[in-house]
């Protein structure tokens, strides 16, 4: 294990992760206001229209696909009868279709950022190096797929990359693995790593506001305006309360009820 | 019974000169902000014409509210819950941005910076969105007054449904302003439509509100509301409504719009409704039963039984007080001259309206004819269908009846004042032809004419616990271009604009200090320096004139 491995391998992807977890954490605490897909359709709607569906959807199909290969053990599918061969077989070819949807997608999505005026106007600084993660991860894991599964042999990913991920999840990592891996694939894993330590700062966190408690819930929402969690009933954050008296007793005379003071007029010695 | 209390609006039209004060002043209180600019949270738009944004009224199109399923259940009519996620990466019934209008501003400084020329210097107007020339070819109130309607009438979605020979004659007919905030409905489709459960109907007032934090900008609001009154902030990416003023209804006053309305045709109070009435009044099968079935739901406030299922919910006393002096209550309930806007929509709104008497008045007075006469006027509005059908498809779902009934009792209000304004002695019989009596239009006249604000405005306050009204609240909006209005305005970058993080405001804030908001600073044309945006931090070149020559003359 080289040096270069273990700062690859091991504590980037571990620095990502807390990166990932403590920015989420922070910003859902602090930063509920800037919590929203930022949708541009009102600006534009007859590229959108086919663009974000396609990369949303092949997204969601890519996302299934690497759980299951990643995190499911080899053994586990084959128990169920998956082999390697089948499992080859689905991979590449849900793989592409997923691929092709996504990739078209973000294609039209990208030209539409860059070519109409309103939007691009509408791109933060965050936006561009997000895409440009997003993009290079999607991209180098097509160029490894085509590279390695449908005009090469077959890489099996299942014996070095996913064990390697699930020994970091196990804390016990083990950076030998990704060694011997593609250069491609490498790449990949890379991009994937650095934009998951982007997460958080960009808009990919609408993610995980997909309101699927929307199909349970009922559909007239009532609150009241004491309990609400909106603006004025927030409560006072830590560190920033105003200055008073402890609440003791100040009023010389028994009978009367301790109270704290609201402001300096109103402190009794 | 579930008795709740909704605040709400009836608009008296034929007080409407459509002069948009109440536009204007809602809009400089809630939407002059980057993101909302081409935001109307009140528009006045003239009828017949096809509205603010375009065509909204036309649910063919749009899809917004609920239709009525072959079970007799409400849906939405843009879909189930199912379906209202799955297309959630592009909702299809959205309007964009140019179905309301591109926003613009004009480069004023021009006008006085222009250098000397043979021209005279002009302002440019230049997009809100792009910041390029344009060509302004529509707006929030394109065919004000009719104007242009010619072209752009025959697309009202009601004159639409209404028979061809109405369309021809429809030039030397009739016109009205129709003035419209959020309806804050007691079955809000905005609400139901809402994937993240971020807009809400307070339990106190039943105001229609937006939770900014919570709202994650999916747009299911935006289309789901049949009237379009939820708007798509295009800079925060969070939705954002008429809150019926709800921090001044909360203090017992009236909203902006109903302050400084010139006419001073709309009126605030309290309804008492039955929560539990609401889902199968909306649900009837009719499209014009909605109306009754609607006045169903609202709760007498006098009624022992009301009063004591009120007080079992919790309601104060000055709130059953207030309901029991509401004029909404009044004109909804008692006089029956209001109505609602679109029942056919089946969100149960609750701002209503006084439908307009006068396009019948105008008729008759080019006829010579006594237009103060309660016969003639009664006998107009029997004869002119247009304007009363017309009116029909506005706040009745076509049932030309309940229109009529309320411009007749407004007819016979004008014929019976008239009399007692000449000295006369009052004609009981016009009264009664109406179904009321001379007591009861003498009251509809002094709440619709005399209109003392105390009568327009019965707003109790909201119950407040004493430690939250001493505390100083914090707004979580303050953030660059968030409603809070406390962010530092627009400040794009050579790389595009900053997200809505009060990191971004901070920075360009620190640059303006530092001098190095430059851009800013300089007016379009170079030489002068714009007083209004001069931050304090630096002399700008062109502040001062430039140093005399010691040999010049003074």
């Amino acid at each position: 294990m080289t040096p270069l491995d273990f700062l690859l391998w091991v504590a980037f992807p571990y620095f990502a992760a807390a990166t990932f977890v403590v920015g989420h954490i922070l910003r859902y605490r602090f930063d509920q206001f800037g919590w929203t897909s930022r949708s541009s359709q009102t600006y534009e709607n007859r590229l959108l229209r086919w663009g974000s569906p396609m990369f949303h959807y092949g997204m969601i199909m890519v996302i299934g696909g690497h759980v299951v290969g990643l995190f499911i053990p080899k053994p586990w599918l084959e128990f169920f009868g998956v082999t390697e061969h089948i499992y080859h077989l689905g991979a590449t070819w849900m793989g592409s279709v997923a691929a092709v949807l996504t990739i078209a997608g973000l294609v039209i999505l990208i030209i539409r950022r860059r070519l109409v005026t309103r939007v691009h106007l509408a791109t933060t600084v965050m936006d561009k190096v997000m895409y440009i993660f997003l993009g290079g991860t999607i991209l180098f894991g097509t160029i490894a797929t085509v590279l390695h599964q449908v005009l090469g042999a077959g890489y099996d990913y299942r014996g070095s990359i996913s064990p390697w991920i699930r020994s970091l999840w196990g804390l016990q990592p083990d950076p030998s693995l990704m060694s011997d891996v593609p250069f491609f694939f490498q790449l990949h894993v890379l991009t994937a790593t650095a934009l998951f330590l982007l997460w958080p700062f960009t808009r990919l966190v609408h993610v995980f506001s997909a309101p699927i408690g929307y199909i349970w819930r009922p559909y007239v929402i009532y609150r009241s305006r004491d309990t609400h969690k909106g603006s004025g009933a927030r409560p006072v954050q830590r560190g920033w309360e105003k200055a008073e008296l402890p609440n003791v007793r100040v009023s010389p005379r028994a009978d009367e009820p301790a109270r704290p003071s609201r402001s300096r007029t109103n402190i009794r010695r | 019974m579930r008795v709740m209390a909704q605040m709400s609006m009836i608009m008296n039209l034929d007080k409407c000169i459509g002069c948009h004060t109440c536009s204007v002043t809602c809009k400089q209180v809630w939407t002059n902000r980057t993101g909302v600019e081409y935001a109307w949270f009140n528009n006045v738009e003239t009828k017949p014409g096809v509205g603010y944004p375009r065509q909204y009224e036309d649910q063919e199109k749009w899809k917004g509210g609920w239709v009525r399923t072959k079970r007799g259940r409400l849906k939405l009519r843009a879909g189930g819950r199912l379906s209202k996620l799955l297309h959630i990466f592009d909702n299809p019934d959205l309007p964009v941005i140019d179905d309301y209008y591109e926003p613009w501003t004009y480069d004023y400084d021009m006008l006085t910076t222009a250098p000397a020329g043979t021209q005279s210097p002009v302002a440019r107007p230049k997009s809100l969105l792009t910041g390029k020339n344009m060509d302004i070819k529509w707006s929030g109130n394109w065919d004000d007054n009719l104007g242009g309607s010619q072209e752009t009438a025959a697309d009202d979605p009601i004159l639409a449904t209404m028979s061809e020979h109405v369309k021809m004659e429809f030039e030397n007919t009739f016109m009205f302003y129709l003035p419209r905030i959020c309806e804050h409905c007691l079955n809000p489709a905005c609400v139901a439509a809402c994937p993240s459960g971020a807009m809400y109907k307070r339990e106190e007032d039943g105001i229609v509100l937006v939770d900014e934090d919570g709202c994650r900008g999916w747009r299911m609001c935006v289309s789901a509301c049949p009237y379009k009154k939820v708007y798509f902030n295009h800079k925060t990416g969070k939705a954002e409504k008429c809150t019926l003023c709800y921090p001044l209804i909360e203090q017992g006053k009236p909203t902006i719009c109903s302050e400084t309305c010139v006419g001073r045709l709309r009126y605030l109070g309290l309804m008492l409704y039955d929560a539990d009435a609401v889902l199968a009044a909306a649900s009837i099968e009719n499209d014009q039963d909605l109306l009754d079935a609607q006045r169903g739901v609202f709760l007498d406030p006098f009624d022992p039984e009301v009063i004591a299922a009120a007080k079992a919910e919790g309601m104060e006393d000055d709130w059953i007080l207030a309901a029991q002096n509401s004029p909404i209550y009044k004109l909804i309930a008692e006089y029956k001259i209001a109505l609602p806007l679109h029942p056919e929509y089946r969100t149960m709104p609750m701002v209503w309206y006084i439908p307009p008497l006068s396009p019948v008045v105008d008729v008759v007075s080019t006829t010579q004819a006594d237009s103060e006469d309660a016969r003639t006027l009664f006998a107009a509005i029997d004869r002119l269908r247009i304007p009363v059908e017309y009116l029909a498809g506005l706040f009745s779902a076509g049932d030309v009846r309940p229109v009529e009934a309320s411009l007749k009792k407004l007819a016979a209000m004008r014929s019976y004042m008239r009399d007692i304004n000449l000295g006369k002695p009052a004609d009981e019989r016009i009264a009664r032809a109406v179904g009321m009596t001379g007591t009861t239009m003498e009251a509809m006249y002094r709440l619709l004419a005399i209109a003392k604000y105390e009568d327009r405005y019965v707003i109790p306050k909201a119950h407040v616990e004493t430690a939250r009204e001493l505390d100083e609240l914090a707004c979580s909006l303050e953030t660059d271009g968030g409603p809070g209005m406390g962010g530092p305005g627009q400040n794009a970058g050579p790389f595009g604009q900053e997200p809505g993080m009060p990191l971004a405001g901070t920075v360009s804030n620190y640059n303006e200090m530092t001098g190095k908001g430059g851009e800013k600073t300089k007016p379009t044309t170079p030489g002068r320096v714009n007083l209004l945006n001069w931050t304090g931090g630096n002399v700008p070149p062109g502040m001062f004139p430039p140093k005399q020559s010691p040999g010049a003359p003074a």
